[in-house]
């Protein structure tokens, strides 16, 4: 069991924890919309095309993952940035 | 080479990328010079089975550290490629895109849930974890609660999942086995369990490790091609995945047309196309999607076999980077699946297509060397039911999970091809089997042999007990398998459920919620599992599914009684000490050592 062995001051720590947080609940939020949301609101945006596909479809084929991906290298690069900003990057 | 094999990584994957291509046109060229489907399929098979036994042999280790956690040096990019095979299974690479083809609208609930997860592992675990230092993820439960019962309870609760799914890839692998040395498929079984074994017992995670990054090119490699060569056959451009909405739009007149029926006679084994590719169907159709999906990603963030590829990385900054590589070589097939899915469909149905057969004469499509090899094997039937000599949607009849192995057939593609998709569908089953095993034993070798029986057993002693476990258990996989007890896709859903039901919660609120506490864990974990598991059996037996939610999806109910049991007890017992406070908080700073030490 390790001892506290950053030395960042506990103020620090709780700022540090609650921009991490937001920034996770940021994820979650767009996460929730293109993983529950949109998929069940899929058959009324049919009737829309989108590149020649419908929607919908396209959304639960394809779009929903492609905003996955960049949500989650988005997440990391801004998470980074706070990382560094307390000096609690490492690379 | 100069420098080191982590060093030196792009040059070896490199060189072993175009030593598989250069196998490949080999292939190509002996099928030209006449040699026999069969031969080509079992080099396929034979070659790619070699070159993983040969990687997992260079791999091999006696260092605790390695046998576990790969030594803690793989490189973001390269784990990335490790958890993409690691995650797809035979159930993703055979079975996916035939799902897609029979089940529509529904099916793509697995689309999306097995890539949604993602942000799940990303955002609520991995990073965390990496920064607890554990070698499995019934360490951090033991750690972070205290106590043996509450590791024990993880223990069971992985055994449980784990073995629910790697019975499906061993049952995977000895098809594809089977088929290739063309011997019975109970014989097949175990030789895949051999390929399997070969890849792990003498390196552990590092032999698995660097097994999978090969195992993920060729399974990529496998299911690309095919989908490429058709969209340029069939006129929807170079890169397919964003121009085929002109075949969606084809196939919804066409299943107009032909009209979506049942069939006459059902023939057992395999179905008809009635569902239609776009439109949902039946009551609650989103409300059964959306909770298939959630049961799926919070699946994904709590298997154990996923998660414990993130203790392999430096550090908490390249573990993160590595679920967002995961994530986008999993993108890469799971965006081609209902590609793939669509284009087969039409060139079934299309009658402007050469390919098509939906309204062509019995008679010619019974001569096609496609249909009759896999109606030899019961896995596709035409029957003209309504005696008129015209085969009808409803008069044909094919097993969903062939699609993808037969794509390459339907389509008029060489032989070749066909063997490297058999080559794809053995890697992805394989590295996913070889994954599950390994989760499983070293719970069981470390968890419950060296933290719970005999703390002080040496390191010798602590691998080979790890190395016997893996052998029991695997033998114990390819016997179940044998018996054939449900389908590839049943099994897997399950243990995403039973993952879910009971690791999900004291996972997640391990880190983010301090008062969490050893009752309130138990509670989670233990409530949890048997209310889903005690459902499940209840669908199963015939029960009234509650508000549509099957026997696919009982890890909604599950996760609801683990949330309020982990809650309840928590509040109404005493909160953790400040020395598990503390170590929490710890675990959320990404720099400095890791809670449990180097070799605990």
């Amino acid at each position: 069991m390790s001892a506290g062995n950053t030395q960042l001051s506990e103020e620090a720590k709780d700022r540090y924890w609650v921009k991490t947080r937001n920034l996770t609940f940021i994820a979650l939020a767009i996460w929730f919309v293109f993983a529950l949301v949109v998929p069940y609101f899929a058959p009324s945006l049919n009737s829309v095309s989108f590149m020649g596909f419908p929607l919908g479809y396209y959304m639960i084929a394809q779009g929903s993952l492609i905003v996955f991906v960049l949500t989650i290298f988005w997440h990391n690069w801004a998470q980074d940035k706070v990382d560094d900003e307390f000096g609690l990057g490492e690379e | 080479m100069n420098g080191t094999f982590i060093q030196n990584l792009g040059r070896v994957y490199g060189l072993y990328t175009g030593g598989f291509v250069v196998f490949v046109i080999l292939m190509a060229i002996l099928e030209q010079l006449g040699v026999s489907a069969q031969t080509i399929g079992l080099l396929f098979v034979g070659f790619t089975v070699v070159i993983y036994a040969v990687i997992g042999f260079l791999s091999r280790t006696m260092q605790v550290e390695a046998y576990y956690v790969a030594g803690r040096e793989v490189p973001a990019v390269y784990n990335g490629m490790a958890t993409a095979a690691d995650w797809m299974s035979g159930a993703s690479f055979v079975a996916m895109a035939g799902g897609i083809y029979f089940g529509g609208y529904g099916y793509l609930a697995y689309v999306v849930g097995w890539t949604g997860g993602y942000i799940l592992v990303n955002s609520l675990m991995a990073p965390y974890l990496r920064k607890f230092g554990c070698y499995t993820v019934p360490d951090f439960i033991g750690t972070r609660y205290g106590g043996n019962s509450a590791r024990l309870a993880a223990v069971i609760i992985l055994v449980v999942a784990s073995f629910t799914y790697v019975t499906a890839q061993i049952d995977a692998s000895g098809t594809i086995a089977a088929r290739a040395f063309r011997i019975p498929y109970e014989y097949g079984v175990w030789i895949g369990l051999v390929g399997i074994l070969l890849c792990s017992m003498l390196g552990g995670m590092r032999a698995v490790t660097w097994t999978q990054v090969a195992q993920y090119i060729v399974l990529i490699i496998a299911y690309l091609v095919p989908v490429f060569w058709m969209s340029n056959v069939q006129g929807f451009g170079l890169i397919p995945q964003f121009g085929y909405g002109e075949a969606i739009h084809r196939i919804t007149e066409l299943e107009a047309q032909y009209g979506l029926a049942k069939a006459a006679t059902a023939i057992p084994g395999v179905s008809v196309l009635t569902t239609p590719h776009v439109a949902p169907v039946g009551d609650l159709a989103e409300w059964r999607f959306i909770t298939l999906a959630l049961c799926m990603m919070c699946g994904t963030a709590s298997l154990p076999h996923i998660l414990m590829r993130y203790f392999t990385t430096p550090t908490v900054r390249s573990a993160r980077k590595s679920v967002a590589w995961s994530l986008l070589f999993i993108f890469l097939l799971y965006f081609t699946a209902p590609a793939l899915a669509t284009l087969t469909k039409l060139q079934l149905l299309d009658p402007n297509l050469a390919t098509s057969i939906i309204g062509k004469p019995i008679a010619d499509v019974m001569s096609l060397a496609w249909i009759q090899n896999w109606s030899a094997v019961g896995m596709v039937a035409v029957a003209d039911q309504n005696g008129d000599g015209i085969l009808q949607l409803n008069e044909f009849f094919m097993r969903p999970d062939i699609v993808v192995l037969a794509t390459p057939e339907i389509a008029g593609l060489p032989y070749v091809i066909s063997g490297l998709v058999a080559a794809g569908g053995l890697a992805a089953a394989m590295s996913t089997a070889d994954g599950l095993l390994l989760a499983i034993a070293n719970a069981l070798s470390h968890d419950l042999y060296y933290k719970m029986i005999d703390p002080k057993a040496d390191t010798a002693i602590r691998l080979v007990v790890a190395r016997v476990l893996l052998l029991i258990i695997g033998a114990a996989g390819a016997f179940v398998a044998s018996l054939h007890l449900t389908g590839i896709l049943g099994a897997v859903a399950w243990a995403f459920c039973f993952a879910c039901s009971g690791l999900f919660f004291p996972l997640v609120l391990g880190v983010w919620w301090k008062r969490a506490n050893r009752p309130g864990a138990l509670a989670g974990m233990v409530v949890g599992f048997i209310c889903g598991s005690a459902y499940l059996y209840y669908v199963r037996s015939g029960g009234t599914p509650i508000l549509g939610l099957d026997d696919v999806r009982f890890g909604i109910i599950g996760m609801s009684a683990s949330l309020v049991a982990m809650v309840v007890v928590s509040l109404l017992t005493p909160a953790p000490d400040a020395e598990i406070q503390r170590m929490v908080e710890e675990t959320r700073i990404p720099t400095g050592k890791p809670i449990l030490g180097g070799a605990h």
